[in-house]
This record gives C-alpha cells, sequence and structure tokens, in this order.
C-alpha cells in the first residue's frame, strides 16, 4: 500500500475529467425532465453517441467533429423515443427503458471491427499564464476544451431556464401541461425539441468517454454512466447549479477509487469498484430522506400529454 | 390530418393484436437490417425463427428452447407484477446474479455429502437471496421514497462485482488450478438440475416457470391482491381510498419479482451455467422486461413471449454460426421488438380518427 503515489493535485485534476461525461449527459436530461418528459435511455444515447463520435473521430481524423457526430447520433435516437412518447404516446418508462436495450445493440453492431482502433487524440488546451499557475493551472486549467464546453452548457441552460422566455416556456410545459396547452404553447414541440437536445447531450457525454476518458471503443462502455447521469439529476433536485456539485461529488468518487485500487489499498478491487455505484444509491437515499414529501419533480413528470381539444 | 380519439377502455382485440403486428413489424425491418449487414433477409429470418424448430439441426436446438425460455418466463411473470402496480424494477440481473450467489454457496458448502435435501435448501436460498437483494430498494422507496428505477438498476452493477468477488474469491473451486470459476454443480449429483426427461431441456428451472405462470394468472385474475395490484396501477388515488396500502403492495411485488429472478439464477448455477463465473449473467434479467411487456404483463402471454424471445436467441446463434451474423445484430433485433410493440401499441389505447374539413 502506497498512499503518498496520490496526489492531490493530480487527483483534482482527474476529478474534472471523470466528472465531465456524467456532467453533460445529466445536464441534457435536466432539460428533458424540466419540460415534463422522463427518458430513462440515458445509457443507450450516450453508448450510441460514443460509437458514433468514435466512428467519426477515426473516419475523419478529427476528434472535434468526432463530438459533432456523437451529438447528432445521440440526438438522432433520442428522437426515436420523442416519437413514441409524444406522438404514439407510448410509456415513457418503457420506452426509455426499450431505448437503452435498443441503443447497446445498435451501438455494439456499428462498433464491430472498431475494438482496438486507436482513435486521434484530443488535445489538452494550454491556457498562457493561467496554465502556469502553480495548484490552480494543473487542476483548472490544463483539460481538453470539451471540459470547458461541459461546463458552459450548464452555465446556458442555468440561464435559459432562468432569465429566458424560451425557459420560461420550457418550465411551463414541465410543470402542468394542459396549463400551457390552454395557454397556446405547442407542448409536443417544446417536448420534442427538449428531448433532441437531451439526446445530443448525452452523445457528447458518450463520446467523450470513448475518445477522451477510455480512450477506446469496447462493449459496455458507458459502464452504467447514463443511470448515474439520471440518479444525479434527481440529486441535484432539477437545479443546473447543483447539478455540477454531484457530477464532481461522483467523479471524486470514481478517481479515487481508481486510485486507490492502483495504490494497492487493503481492499478488494470488486468493492472499490462498486462504491461509485454505492454512493450514488446513499446521496440518493440521504435526498429522498431530507425532502420529505414535497418533491422538486416537475409537475408532468414521466406524463403522456394528449390534447384532447 | 389523422387524430388520435382515446377510448373509453383498451380494445380487447388490439390487446392481442399489437404483439403479433410487432413481431411482424421487426421481421421486416430486422430483414432489411439483415440486408444492410450483406446477408440475405428471408434466409436470415428463416435461420432464426423457422430452422431452430423445424430444421436440421432442430433435435438439438429445440431443447434448449426451453432452457432460455425457462428463466425469460420466471423473471418476466414477477418483473409484471411489479409493472401492473407501476412499481419498476429494472434491476432482476442484479436479483438473478444474487440469487445465484447464494444457491451456489450452499451448494459449495455441503460439497461432497450427497443428501435429497441439499437440492431444495439451494432452491430456498436462491429465492431468499434474490428477494433480499429486491428488498433494497422495495424498503428505501417505502421508507424514503427513494426511486426504485434507479436503485434497483445500480444494484445490478453492485451484484455484477459481487459476483466477481465470489467467482474469484470464496467461491473458487479449491482444485481448478487458480482459473476462476467455482465447481461445477452440475456434476455434483445432489446439487445437479438435470433435465427431468433426458435431451429435453425440461429441467426443474422450465417447472417453476410453468408453475409461476399458473400462479401468477391466478393471482392476477382472481385474488384480491391482484385486483390491488391492477387498481393501483390504473387509478392509484382510486386504490388509496379503497384501503390499498401502497408500501406494502412495493413490499409484495418487489418481493416476489426479486424471488423469482433468484429462483431463476438458481436454476441456472446448479443446471445449463453449471457455476459462477465472472461471466455467469448474459443478460436475461433485461430480456425479461421485452418479454414481460411483448407478453402485455399477463402470465399467459408471458409464457408465449418468452418462448418466441428464447427462439430468437437460439435462432441467433444458429444464424451467427451459419450466416456469420453478429451476436449485437440480435440484441439490436431484441431492442427493436419492443420499440415496435410500444409504437402500435397506441392503437390499443387509442383509435384512429380522420378529422378534415369539419370544425369541432
Amino acid at each position: 500500500m502506497d498512499l503518498s503515489a496520490i496526489s492531490p493535485v493530480l487527483l483534482l485534476a482527474a476529478l474534472m475529467v471523470a466528472a465531465t461525461p456524467i456532467l453533460l449527459a445529466a445536464i441534457g436530461e435536466l432539460v428533458v425532465e424540466r419540460a415534463g418528459v422522463l427518458n430513462l435511455g440515458v445509457e443507450g444515447m450516450m453508448i450510441t453517441g460514443a460509437i458514433c463520435g468514435f466512428i467519426t473521430a477515426v473516419a475523419t481524423g478529427s476528434p472535434m467533429l468526432g463530438f459533432v457526430g456523437a451529438a447528432l447520433g445521440g440526438a438522432a435516437l433520442s428522437l426515436l423515443f420523442g416519437v413514441l412518447t409524444q406522438y404514439l404516446l407510448s410509456n415513457q418508462v418503457a420506452t426509455g427503458l426499450a431505448l437503452t436495450l435498443f441503443g447497446i445493440g445498435l451501438a455494439s453492431l456499428l462498433g464491430q471491427g472498431y475494438v482496438g482502433v486507436r482513435a486521434p487524440s484530443v488535445p489538452k488546451l494550454d491556457i498562457p499564464v493561467l496554465s502556469d499557475l502553480p495548484w490552480l493551472g494543473p487542476i483548472l486549467f490544463r483539460h481538453d476544451i470539451i471540459v470547458y464546453l461541459g461546463l458552459a452548457i450548464v452555465a446556458a441552460v442555468w440561464w435559459f431556464l432562468r432569465h429566458s422566455r424560451g425557459g420560461l416556456v420550457l418550465r411551463a410545459v414541465g410543470e402542468n401541461h394542459e396549463a400551457a396547452h390552454a395557454l397556446g404553447y405547442h407542448v409536443t414541440r417544446v417536448r420534442m425539441a427538449a428531448i433532441a437536445f437531451g439526446g445530443a447531450c448525452a452523445g457528447l457525454g458518450g463520446a467523450y468517454l470513448s475518445l477522451v476518458r477510455v480512450p477506446q471503443w469496447t462493449e459496455g462502455v458507458t459502464a452504467g454512466a447514463g443511470w448515474i447521469a439520471l440518479a444525479i439529476v434527481v440529486f441535484a433536485s432539477w437545479r443546473p447549479g447543483r447539478l455540477v456539485v454531484g457530477a464532481f461529488l461522483f467523479g471524486g468518487i470514481t478517481v479515487l477509487q481508481l486510485n486507490l485500487q492502483a495504490a494497492r489499498v487493503q481492499i478488494p478491487v470488486e468493492v472499490l469498484s462498486m462504491s461509485p455505484y454505492i454512493v450514488t444509491i446513499v446521496a440518493l437515499v440521504a435526498l429522498s430522506a431530507r425532502k420529505g414529501r414535497g418533491s422538486a419533480a416537475p409537475g408532468s413528470l414521466g406524463q403522456s400529454f394528449h390534447a384532447a381539444r | 390530418m389523422i387524430r388520435l380519439e382515446k377510448r373509453p377502455q383498451p380494445s380487447k382485440v388490439w390487446t392481442w393484436a399489437t404483439p403479433v403486428l410487432a413481431v411482424v413489424a421487426t421481421m421486416i425491418f430486422g430483414g432489411l437490417m439483415f440486408a444492410l449487414l450483406g446477408k440475405d433477409p428471408v434466409l436470415a429470418i428463416r435461420t432464426i425463427f423457422y430452422d431452430p424448430l423445424f430444421g436440421e439441426f432442430s433435435s438439438y436446438s429445440r431443447p434448449q428452447l426451453l432452457v432460455k425460455a425457462g428463466p425469460l418466463i420466471l423473471i418476466a411473470t414477477g418483473l409484471a407484477m411489479g409493472f401492473r402496480a407501476g412499481i419498476w424494477n429494472i434491476g432482476a440481473e442484479g436479483q438473478y446474479i444474487i440469487g445465484a450467489v447464494f444457491a451456489a454457496s450452499v451448494g459449495l458448502a455441503a460439497y461432497p455429502a450427497e443428501s435429497v435435501l441439499i437440492f431444495p435448501a439451494m432452491v430456498i436460498a436462491g429465492a431468499v437471496g434474490g428477494t433480499l437483494w429486491a428488498m433494497i430498494p422495495a424498503v428505501l422507496r417505502v421508507k424514503f421514497g427513494t426511486n426504485e428505477i434507479l436503485v434497483s438498476l445500480m444494484l445490478v452493477y453492485v451484484a455484477e462485482n459481487i459476483l466477481a468477488y465470489a467467482a474469484l474469491g470464496p467461491l473458487r473451486n479449491p482444485d481448478g488450478m487458480g482459473f476462476p470459476g467455482s465447481r461445477n454443480l452440475s456434476q455434483y449429483p445432489s446439487a445437479a438440475n438435470l433435465d427431468l426427461i433426458p435431451g429435453t431441456g425440461m429441467h426443474w428451472g422450465v417447472v417453476a416457470a410453468l408453475i409461476a405462470v399458473i400462479f401468477g394468472y391466478i393471482l392476477l385474475s382472481r385474488h384480491i391482491l391482484g385486483f390491488q395490484i391492477r387498481l393501483a396501477g390504473q387509478a392509484p388515488r382510486a386504490a388509496a381510498f379503497s384501503g390499498v396500502n401502497p408500501g406494502r403492495l412495493v413490499l409484495i411485488c418487489m418481493g416476489i419479482a426479486g424471488a423469482l429472478a433468484g429462483l431463476a439464477g438458481m436454476f441456472e448455477v446448479a443446471g445449463p451455467a453449471g457455476r459462477i463465473s465472472i461471466d455467469f449473467n448474459v443478460g436475461y434479467g433485461f430480456t425479461a422486461i421485452i418479454v414481460a411487456f411483448l407478453g402485455r404483463l399477463h402470465p399467459v402471454g408471458i409464457l408465449l413471449a418468452g418462448l418466441l424471445m428464447a427462439l430468437t436467441y437460439i435462432g441467433g446463434e444458429v444464424a451467427q454460426l451459419t450466416l456469420g451474423l453478429p451476436v449485437a445484430a440480435i440484441q439490436l433485433f431484441q431492442g427493436m421488438l419492443l420499440f415496435f410493440l410500444l409504437a402500435v401499441d397506441v392503437l390499443t389505447n387509442y383509435s384512429l380518427r380522420w378529422s378534415g374539413r369539419e370544425v369541432a
């Protein structure tokens, strides 16, 4: 056992990288749920994004185009969910599960022949002055651009939901779709847009796993990250700010357990690898126990909307 | 414009016609997918759906049908109870794993003693293991209102790690020359779950699945609990007013599902799989979700859906050997089936109306 090998600076820097895929997927799902739609297919959209991004990056040689491809792939898959739940009024829980099962199958089919292939690497930014700062430099300012993109998307979503008219409409649709409909808003259209945004974000998160974090294509590369993203949305009480806290908390646990595994601590590897999932459960329980009965969930979450008039 | 009009009651005809429609649509689009993969679509569909039953090597593949359908039906019957009541246990895969680990531990602890009591003890251990694992999300939901979907799913990953630990640690075969995995239980007479009639694939798990279907049917259609389950799913407020205790319902539904999933794991580890290994679980717990919906959350429907889904597994294996069809294609095919089912289900609850000129 050699705990001294674990450097806190590197740990915190790795934490930001580990949190990014979850953060991306979670912020997309947050918007979807604020619009009143429960899409449980995050895992399926993430893994589809992971392979779409990987294939695009390998084919074009550009990791940035890879991320674009991943966002498109995730969004395309999410629209399948959108059509089923919004136009054919299928049960959202069942359809979300179907999306995950379908996405995992689709990804492993597309991924045939990409196992062991190397993708072009994503460059780290080197911000002058800032990245040379002691401590803060390596922790905050020496990452690839997607880390900052993730945080920027969170900030943009926060602003959109809180300060823009569009955000108000989206929240109205999510809180009470009947009332929003009566006011003349297009419930289904708003929801489809939110679903596509959620799919694109999940795709980006997946591609971050296959292009940066792992970085290669393996089956089951997401390993439940999509489900953890769903849990973090609940943990965050549907608020973008708390989402960052949740994602960093989770990223921290992941990085810490990996470092402990590498340091050969006297804890079985299996216990360490299951710890992120257990921590997620504990966080969910702590939150639901504290919150009591009044839930912060959007009022129309998970309900189908059928305009009778 | 086509408009949807909600039916006062779900259509009886469409309830049973939609799964058939979904299967047909999946065959068509699956065929297209196979064609895109450069395989002859007709041949591929035939290889998957016809050859395992009536083809050249059907004497080998037909027993496999029951072996694969057994766990699917057993798990799906339990899940359907919860799904009907709006309780979403999607962690059956984890309950299946823990059931198998519990049962294998009991069997391996008794090794090499021979007794008629070992097998029943393993059955009980499997059911207890699955139930305990399902009780975690159930109790958390009842006590704290924690979302059971997320907790039960997270516990699958925890269970997989427990499985790996068991296979590499305490349950590892001491005579296995260091290889991971336990002793082979199917070669240990007191613990083995072999074919009851040799060569049919009819092992105790299949019998248990049939019993579960019968009990599930009686419970849902003839018992007050079944009525409460259906009521809680369709009208939660009405259920609360008529004295249904929602917490009790969660515990019962999750408990039944966990017990049946644990049993499925037990019969698998003592029979077809034979031993605890890292890759013991092959996704039955997730495929069973498809089976439950395809069978309309109805035990008899689940029986048929389980057989059909088992057929796609076996047909997929045959197609993999003879046509070189990738395994993932079959996985996608199964996912597609659930998608189509959910899509055409709109016909069950809504009727299509042409609305053109007239103004409402």
